[in-house]
């Protein structure tokens, strides 16, 4: 990831595959939605809310999946020193924040018709709600020092302490088995219990989302990056 | 209009699945045209900037 440490180098290749991250998010969500609406059958059980989990199981695989990139760049910051991995990792939280709220939303739309309640205090809605509080917390944590480094550095560490969130809220289904399903997509034992028909516009979903979460990434970072830039020349400008 | 009617009730859950597809759309819609407004903003400060000539300034000093 070196080749990417020179933030000018980092900006062209983000402006050559940003059309192509977002390009691939609408048409691939485009695509997912379709299926989920009008290919797939209603659920012989949940009937037509089943369409609820195009959008709420790829919104709650995201808000992991964002979890993870975002403490992978802080532990590279932290270790390494890696110029932009401070500020990739400021750059995701507000998006994996914003697919932790859908899935919560979400989730709670499809509670109320299914379980009767819009929330429950079970394993897995708890711990997807501490999830949301520590993006919302390493959101503010990096605003809240006068030294920019020294905040990112403490939301570094408060990020790489948030990783037990991951496997407690995979896990959670099976350790607290309350209101919420079980993994029926991805299960340690490699069964599959959801059927193909339903299984295709989830996956679908899910690679659109991760194409958004690219796109709207780089956007923020080359934000970030030209953010930096303007200071500095804003500093000089002063100087002068 | 008897299938589109249909579609939009869904089996009486529309009330649920509607708001949830939609609000979904929105929030990523507008997280992604906040960010992309907030870049162009700052693209256009840094081209007023560097109109001024301040850049060139800049790196004739560092040479010196």
């Amino acid at each position: 990831m070196h080749f990417l440490a020179n933030p000018g180098r980092f900006v062209r290749i983000a402006d050559r595959v940003l059309p192509w991250a977002s390009a691939l998010a609408v048409i691939l969500t485009a695509v997912g939605l379709y299926g989920g609406l009008f290919l797939v059958p209603p659920d012989y059980q949940q009937g037509e809310t089943i369409r609820i989990m195009y959008v709420h199981v790829p919104a709650a695989w995201m808000a992991m999946f964002v979890y993870a990139s975002l403490a992978t760049a802080a532990a590279s910051g932290l270790i390494w020193k890696h110029p932009l991995a401070f500020v990739i990792m400021k750059s995701a939280a507000p998006i994996g924040a914003a697919f932790t709220f859908l899935a919560l939303v979400t989730g709670s739309l499809w509670g109320k018709p299914m379980w009767g309640t819009w929330w429950v205090w079970d394993g897995r809605l708890t711990s997807v709600l501490i999830l949301f509080f520590v993006y919302l917390g390493i959101m503010s944590l990096i605003e809240a020092f006068d030294d920019p480094n020294r905040g990112m550095k403490a939301t570094a560490v408060l990020a790489l302490v948030g990783v037990i969130l991951l496997p407690i809220i995979k896990f959670s289904v099976d350790w607290w088995a309350t209101l919420h399903q079980p993994a029926s997509i991805v299960r340690l034992d490699g069964e599959t219990t959801i059927h193909q028909t339903q299984l295709w516009p989830v996956l679908v979903m899910a690679l659109g989302f991760t194409a958004y979460y690219v796109a709207v990434l780089l956007v923020r970072v080359k934000q970030q990056v030209l953010a930096s830039r303007l200071r500095s020349l804003q500093l000089a400008a002063a100087d002068a | 209009m008897q299938s589109l009617d249909a579609f939009l009730a869904m089996g009486g859950y529309a009330a649920f699945v509607w708001p949830a597809i939609l609000l979904t759309l929105a929030v990523l819609i507008w997280l992604a045209w906040s960010s992309l407004a907030r870049l162009r903003r700052t693209q256009k400060s840094l081209k007023a900037l560097e109109a001024l000539g301040v850049d060139r300034r800049r790196r004739r000093r560092k040479a010196e």
